[in-house]
């Protein structure tokens, strides 16, 4: 993939890379360098004296049952978010996609939420599900349930989890939709000459063309619970109660600020680093097989 | 097909219907909230309807703040949070096209190092080294200003690879018949390339502002100050107080209002919208 | 085995867009029915709404003897072949011949026979693991052709399909689908966009324009005598020469009384010479232009400027330009005034609109 058409100038490339080369230099790959380096390092909790430590950060992390926990309680989050959050927006791209009266209302009515901030969206859910003054806690409690997310660290992890999935629909519907209208619609015409009934179509046709876009959307979406939803956590339960929601990025972030624990902090974000590193990878090398597809 | 016709139309438009209330309610309940009046959402006895305080609510929202936790009028941080998004979105955009040009209609050492230095980027979301990078501006004396607000989310590679991925659809008889018409490198992206990039630039624009208003990990760290809040921190601040004491309604008008001007520029520019989001997660 | 009737078939859209506005065709068992136009003459749709795939709002489809307006696609026993294949992506080419026999519940041992006889006759049973993106043109043409086949059904539907191929792959799979349907003897309903297709497959030819029915007949039939002047001008290649004529002159050169009309010559029936046959007509022209292709050569004259008074078919013909085929290479240089005629027997004449043919 090269131009053969181009420009000859000794200097002026430089120039016109140099910005943004200054950038990523000094605000992504010294402080990515930093926490390398930190993570190597324990450092007291005022700063003043540092000891090269190797790996100890490592190995203690991982070999504490409560950061294993975060670990599991991360991907549980994401792929209840996930799964939750896609199947809805593929239900209702699969009802909009049919050429009907006002569509495009629909695609207008459904796609907002993704301009909504995650943390303006913690406040939405947890106003709305507020043990003692929100609207639906009424209903909850009328229906006999003991709704207290403050409390219960399970409906806390609901609770985030709803939030989170609620956010996220609106932009796995407009990928969906996109999906579904790639698919020729000549090919579905000819399963329902095959005798195929709408819904034998959706999971012998439809669903494994879709296959592509939903494992994108997959990836997406575990990338998505894993850092943007910590704007979501920090306004609902700042992780709590106990620990019942704090994800990874939020430990990072609660071990560092609140723990001043820096050299455990940045072990954990080099950590996250090569996890969304395998996660990208992954990403790329379906995003290749597609072209194919 | 025949099928189609009746029965599983009015299905459809029952379902999106109600997938439509589902995604709405919660931003209805935050409408009504912000016009009501606390002690009645405090004593859990909210109304699902449209309570008589909007005015009320919105003024000292705008303009006067909490009086209890932020004390910091909204205006000012929406004023905050635009001129973040707008320098994010702008400098982006700006810094990301002409390194894709210098990269694509140039021939120099250590390109292709350059280009892979930017684009591994990708993979280096700022919530992994935000302790490091906090430390970087503060050394850099950047705390609670503009600048440190929006420089360190300029840089990225998906702008980038974006211009690049267009200028390599561009027709090379473009650059040559430029050339042949006495352009040189500054004249052909001034009089050419930039026209031409024009749609895309504007639906990168409208992903970027997005999310340059939305962002919220970031400037509550690099943020002390009360007059630097952006809007997004200011919600969480008022939050802050034990449970009894928070102004319902005024967080909820912080709310809508944090929401106005993003959900606006995707309904009002939906084509763009989603052109941008398709073409950014590519 | 079965007929297929359409009943005053009616398609008007929700904007109110009439698609199709009452066509009446029956196709007898086994027969190879054509239907040509150009494109947007509601061909397509014709075909859909046999098919099942659009809904029709107004008169009756007829497959055996049922009506089959309300029924699903499914339940017509109908198989379709699509312009672009229409073949499942994810599927192999054996599956993609066994899906619709799958669906209706047929026992796997069947179906690998089906399939395997079906692979057999289309020289496809190397292939039968492959997915259709490995394939040819050629090769996943002939897939959605054994889709069809597997099936055994009453109609076969054709949409274009040979659109996507290559001139010369395009004429020899003609002959295949033309052999095929002879020795299945399955009731064929195929639309073209391209006469000289529908010429060589059809046993009816269904000629359409503007969502109705210009002519319906035997192709050779229709060639010869094209009902209005859209049929003669768009069956044949090159096209048939239209030019208007008044009534004085049909009664002094032709000999029969009427109204002032159009006259239609096809190139072939013109011959260079300078006498006039009795009752034919004959044109004084200069060469414009000569296009040789070896074994025939067609020559575009001008007539003199007093004698253009062409046009019947807008776009057909530009005014004045008249299209002589002659056999042999020789020709007459450019620039040249010659002088073409055609007997009695070559003329068609039409009303002044167009519409109707009269039979002098």
């Amino acid at each position: 993939m090269q131009k053969q058409a181009i420009f000859q100038s000794k200097l002026l490339p430089y120039a016109l890379v140099a910005p943004q080369l200054a950038i990523v230099l000094i605000f992504f790959y010294w402080p990515a360098l930093q926490a390398v380096i930190q993570s190597f390092l324990l450092q007291d909790a005022f700063g003043l004296s540092t000891s090269f430590i190797w790996f100890e950060n490592y190995t203690e992390l991982l070999s504490d049952p409560a950061y294993f926990e975060t670990i599991v309680r991360t991907f549980l989050f994401s792929f209840a978010i996930a799964a939750s959050s896609l199947s809805v927006a593929l239900l209702l791209a699969v009802m909009a996609d049919k050429p009907m009266r006002g569509g495009a209302i629909y695609r207008t009515l459904l796609i907002w939420p993704y301009a909504v901030a995650p943390p303006v969206v913690g406040v939405l859910w947890v106003f709305m599900l507020h043990p003692s003054l929100g609207v639906l806690s009424r209903y909850l409690r009328a229906a006999g349930i003991e709704w207290n997310p403050l409390l219960d660290g399970n409906q806390a992890a609901t609770l985030v989890i709803l939030a989170a999935a609620w956010k996220q629909i609106s932009y796995n519907f407009l990928f969906f939709l996109a999906g579904l209208a790639a698919i020729p619609k000549s090919v579905l015409e000819a399963a329902a000459i095959d005798g195929a009934r709408p819904m034998r179509r959706f999971w012998t046709v439809t669903f494994p063309l879709l296959s592509p876009t939903i494992f994108f959307l997959l990836v997406v979406n575990i990338v998505y619970a894993f850092f943007d939803t910590f704007g979501i956590i920090d306004t609902m339960t700042r992780g709590g109660p106990g620990k019942s929601t704090e994800t990874l990025v939020y430990k990072v972030y609660n071990d560092g600020l609140i723990g001043g624990n820096l050299g455990s902090s940045a072990a954990q974000s080099v950590i996250l680093m090569v996890m969304v590193i395998v996660l990208t990878g992954i990403q790329f090398r379906f995003v290749e097989r597609k072209v194919t597809y | 097909m025949v099928e189609q016709e009746g029965f599983r139309r009015y299905v459809a438009h029952i379902v999106l219907w109600i997938g439509i209330a589902i995604v709405a309610f919660p931003v209805y309940v935050a409408i009504v909230a912000s016009t009501q009046d606390n002690a009645l959402i405090a004593n859990g006895q909210m109304s699902l309807l449209p309570g008589g305080h909007f005015f009320e609510v919105y003024y000292q929202t705008i303009f006067v703040g909490t009086s209890g936790s932020t004390r910091e009028p909204v205006a000012n941080m929406m004023l905050n949070s635009l001129v973040m998004a707008l320098l994010i979105a702008v400098g982006k955009i700006a810094i990301s096209i002409i390194s894709a040009y210098g990269i694509v209609y140039f021939r120099f050492p250590f390109r292709m190092p350059i280009f892979w230095i930017i684009f591994i980027t990708l993979m280096l979301p700022v919530e992994v080294r935000i302790y490091p990078t906090y430390k970087i501006v503060a050394d850099l004396h950047m705390l609670d200003s503009y600048a440190g607000l929006a420089l360190p989310l300029i840089a990225s590679a998906t702008a980038t690879l974006l211009f690049r991925q267009f200028f390599m659809t561009v027709p090379d008889e473009l650059l040559e018949a430029s050339r042949i018409d006495g352009a040189g490198p500054f004249r052909f992206f001034w009089d050419t390339l930039l026209p031409l990039s024009r749609t895309n630039m504007a639906a990168l624009f409208v992903i970027l502002f997005i999310l340059g208003w939305n962002q919220y990990l970031w400037p509550l760290l690099i943020t002390t100050r009360d007059d630097m809040q952006t809007i997004q921190i200011g919600i969480r601040k008022m939050m802050t107080t034990n449970d009894a004491l928070t102004e319902w309604p005024i967080v909820m008008a912080t709310a809508v209002l944090a929401m106005l001007p993003p959900v606006f520029v995707v309904v009002a520019m939906q084509k763009l919208f989603v052109r941008g989001l398709v073409e950014t997660e590519k | 085995m079965a007929n297929v009737t359409l009943r005053n078939v009616r398609k008007t859209y929700p904007g109110g867009f009439e698609a199709i506005k009452g066509v009446n065709v029956d196709v007898g068992d086994g027969q190879f029915c054509v239907l040509v136009g150009p494109s947007g003459c509601g061909k397509s749709t014709l075909l859909r709404m046999v098919a099942g795939l659009e809904t029709v709002t107004g008169g009756e489809i007829d497959i055996g003897g049922r009506v089959v307006n309300q029924v699903e696609p499914a339940d017509r026993d109908i198989a379709m072949v699509f312009q672009n294949y229409a073949l499942y992506p994810h599927m192999s080419v054996f599956n993609n011949m066994a899906y619709g026999l799958r669906n209706r519940g047929m026992k796997e041992a069947e179906i690998k026979t089906r399939v395997g006889e079906a692979a057999r006759v289309l020289e496809l049973t190397s292939m039968l693991e492959r997915k259709p993106r490995q394939l040819s043109g050629g090769q996943r043409q002939r897939v959605a052709m054994g889709r069809a086949i597997v099936r055994q059904p009453k109609v076969f539907l054709f949409d274009e399909p040979l659109s996507n191929l290559d001139a010369k792959l395009r004429i020899a799979m003609r002959v295949e689908i033309r052999k095929l349907q002879r020795r299945l003897s399955t009731t064929s309903i195929y639309v073209t966009h391209d006469q000289l297709e529908a010429m060589t497959l059809a046993d009816i030819l269904v000629v359409m324009n503007g969502g109705q029915v210009e002519q319906i007949g035997n192709p050779l039939a229709v060639y010869e005598k094209p009902a209005t002047t859209f049929v003669a001008s768009f069956i044949g290649a090159p096209p048939m020469n239209l030019m208007s004529i008044r009534a004085d002159e049909i009664k002094s050169q032709l000999g029969s009384a009427g109204e002032a009309g159009i006259l239609g010559i096809r190139p072939e029936d013109f011959v260079i010479t300078d006498q006039t046959p009795s009752g034919g007509v004959a044109l004084p022209l200069t060469v414009e232009a000569i296009e040789r292709v070896g074994a025939e050569t067609f020559i575009y004259g001008s007539r003199a400027q007093d004698e253009q008074r062409v046009a019947a078919t807008p776009g057909e013909l530009p005014p004045g330009e008249v299209i002589v085929r002659i056999p042999g290479s020789e020709a007459p240089p450019i620039g040249q005034k010659i002088r073409v005629a055609a007997v009695r027997a070559k003329l068609h004449l039409f009303s002044g609109d167009g519409r109707t043919r009269i039979e002098a």
